[in-house]
């Protein structure tokens, strides 16, 4: 990073200078979970274990990903999972 | 020990002039730096030039003319001169003959160190900025201007990312300090620094001259009057419009002509944009948060524009509200709009102020009375008829307001059919849509179109006394 470059905060600095996750959901009960491949080898079978079991819950889920994990998702990635779900679960397995 | 250092460039004809005199000051017992601001091999074939170009010791030294000769003793600068004045270098030096072959005197030229937008740079570089506001870093290739969209600071359009050099370029617009604070924002009472009024107005794509219009919009926005923290969170349209008057609106081009209402002029869109961010980034407002408009409405990103005071015999809106005509002023009022007036058949002053009254009295509902105030754009041809009939602010406003009178009958909640009205205590009176000093006039507009301009107020407006316009006049 170039030491250089920063810009001036414009508010008056009351919350912390890293911004704060947004809070999980207190329960997924009417929600859809999003499992998101990132295109690591056997992230497949990960996921399908982890949908069996919200399946056993209850919890509606639905697949999205991206094709490569050598690339950053891209829009079309993103506005998928946005449109389908409503929380997503990024995963991956080697 | 004595040492010498030049400041020079080769585009400047007085620091080639001295050359000659720079090669005899090397040659001598005191040692020699010859700061070179362009050029590393200026002068020719000198082994002491150091190269300046990044400015950093023309900056260090203070430099605002090539050649400037500073004598140090013992590393303590004990004479400076500026230019070529023979005698002064003479002195100096202690070289009574040196540059015998040249005219007695040739000024200087500036140095770059001092030229326009280096000297923030410099500052930044060289310096300290003197800023207090939290830094917030980036990297080759974050995107400053995605990264204030993520941080909510933008209100939906790019913002101008408040770099060190621009916000102290920002700063140079105004001779109040930094640290001043204006004033808590709402709805949150944050305190705002004018550096925090610099940071916004940078993002808001202001330019420094704008600083001093910004800083008494901000002033009049606090006054307890104009309800600032009401005015954001309401869930009717209403946000602030900013009515400039007086000299300062030419000085810095704004627009009062074609299309003044409009897009397309830097100082009226970024000014209200200014206060729009002031009260997002540093009061904490947000839509969908403390701002709960149900529709809200696009003067919510700015509402800016100055009074046509070209009629020497118009009262400017500023005079009408007890300021000296030629006094520089910003007017806030709560409204929205446009709602447009079409007129293009009446001939006659009196015809006119019918004609305005009727669309006037259909700003937020035709049956409400003595809810908003408004404000009423004249264009030049509407004003033509009321100007070539002699009429004055006064008499068109009275005009006006008489013709906006109806019968308190036609006016009450069911009457013509329609639920929404006056309470049925008032069927006997005769009712005016404005309280008396509820139409503010204000000239503008280009020159063709029969065509003026409506810009209904806040409803809270029913609120005589606790909620009113504010004027206030702008100071350097």
């Amino acid at each position: 990073m170039n030491s250089q470059q920063w810009m001036r905060d414009p508010t008056p600095e009351t919350s912390p200078l890293k911004r704060a996750r947004l809070a999980p959901p207190k329960s997924l009960d009417g929600l859809t979970v999003g499992l998101f491949d990132i295109g690591k080898t056997r992230t497949k079978e990960f996921l399908d274990r982890v949908e069996f079991r919200l399946h056993e819950r209850g919890i509606a889920t639905t697949r999205c990903g991206k094709p490569t994990n050598a690339k950053i998702a891209t829009p079309e990635n993103l506005q998928k999972v946005a449109e389908d779900a409503d929380v997503v679960l990024i995963a991956l397995s080697d | 020990m004595t040492s010498y250092a030049v400041f020079a460039k080769r585009d400047c004809p007085t620091c080639r002039l001295v050359e000659p005199v720079l090669r005899a000051l090397s040659g001598g017992e005191a040692a020699l730096k010859v700061y070179s601001q362009d050029d590393p091999t200026f002068p020719d074939a000198l082994s002491c030039v150091v190269d300046d170009r990044e400015l950093g010791e023309s900056f260090r030294h203070g430099i605002e003319i090539v050649p400037t000769l500073i004598r140090f003793e013992n590393g303590v600068e004990a004479a400076r001169t500026e230019g070529w004045d023979a005698n002064d270098w003479r002195r100096i030096t202690g070289i009574a003959d040196l540059g015998a072959d040249l005219p007695a005197l040739r000024p200087g030229c500036g140095s770059k160190s001092v030229e326009p937008g280096v000297a923030e740079y410099l500052q930044v570089r060289f310096g300290n900025p003197g800023l207090r506001a939290r830094k917030i870093e980036f990297g080759d290739y974050d995107d400053p201007i995605e990264m204030c969209f993520e941080r909510g600071w933008s209100d939906g359009l790019p913002v101008v990312p408040p770099t060190d050099v621009r916000v102290l370029r920002m700063l140079q617009g105004t001779t109040r300090k930094p640290s001043e604070v204006v004033g808590l924002i709402p709805p949150n009472l944050a305190e705002c620094t004018v550096e925090k009024v610099a940071i916004n107005a940078v993002m808001a794509g202001c330019k420094p001259e704008y600083m001093p219009v910004v800083l008494a919009v901000l002033e009049a926005a606090l006054v307890p009057e104009f309800t600032l923290h009401g005015l954001l969170a309401t869930t009717y349209f209403s946000s602030p419009i900013i009515i400039v008057n007086g000299p300062v609106a030419k000085r810095i081009g704004m627009n009062s002509g074609l299309n003044a209402l409009g897009q397309g002029n830097r100082a009226n869109a970024t000014i209200g944009r200014a206060l729009q961010l002031i009260v997002r980034n540093v009061g904490g407002g947000r839509p969908g948060e403390a701002d709960r408009a149900t529709l809200g409405g696009p003067g919510k990103y700015t509402f800016c524009f100055a009074e046509d005071e070209s009629d020497p015999g118009w009262e400017p809106l500023s005079v009408s509200r007890g300021f000296k005509r030629g006094a520089s002023t910003v007017t806030l009022f709560q409204g929205e709009g446009v709602q447009g007036f079409v007129d293009q058949k009446s001939r006659s002053p009196e015809d006119l102020a019918r004609s305005l009254a009727m669309s006037l009295n259909a700003i937020g509902h035709p049956k409400l009375a003595q809810m908003q105030r408004a404000i009423l754009v004249l264009s030049p041809e509407h004003y033509a008829i009321f100007a070539e009939a002699g009429w004055d602010r006064k008499r068109i406003e009275a005009a006006i307001l008489a013709g906006t009178v109806r019968p308190g009958a036609d006016l009450i909640a069911g009457a013509q059919g329609v639920g929404e009205g006056l309470p049925a205590s008032r069927a006997g009176e005769s009712v005016p849509k404005f309280f008396e000093e509820g139409l503010l006039i204000v000239r503008a507009g280009g020159p063709a179109g029969l065509f003026s301009a409506i810009l209904p107020g806040w409803i809270a407006g029913r609120n005589r006394h606790e909620l009113q316009p504010v004027t206030r006049e702008i100071k350097p």
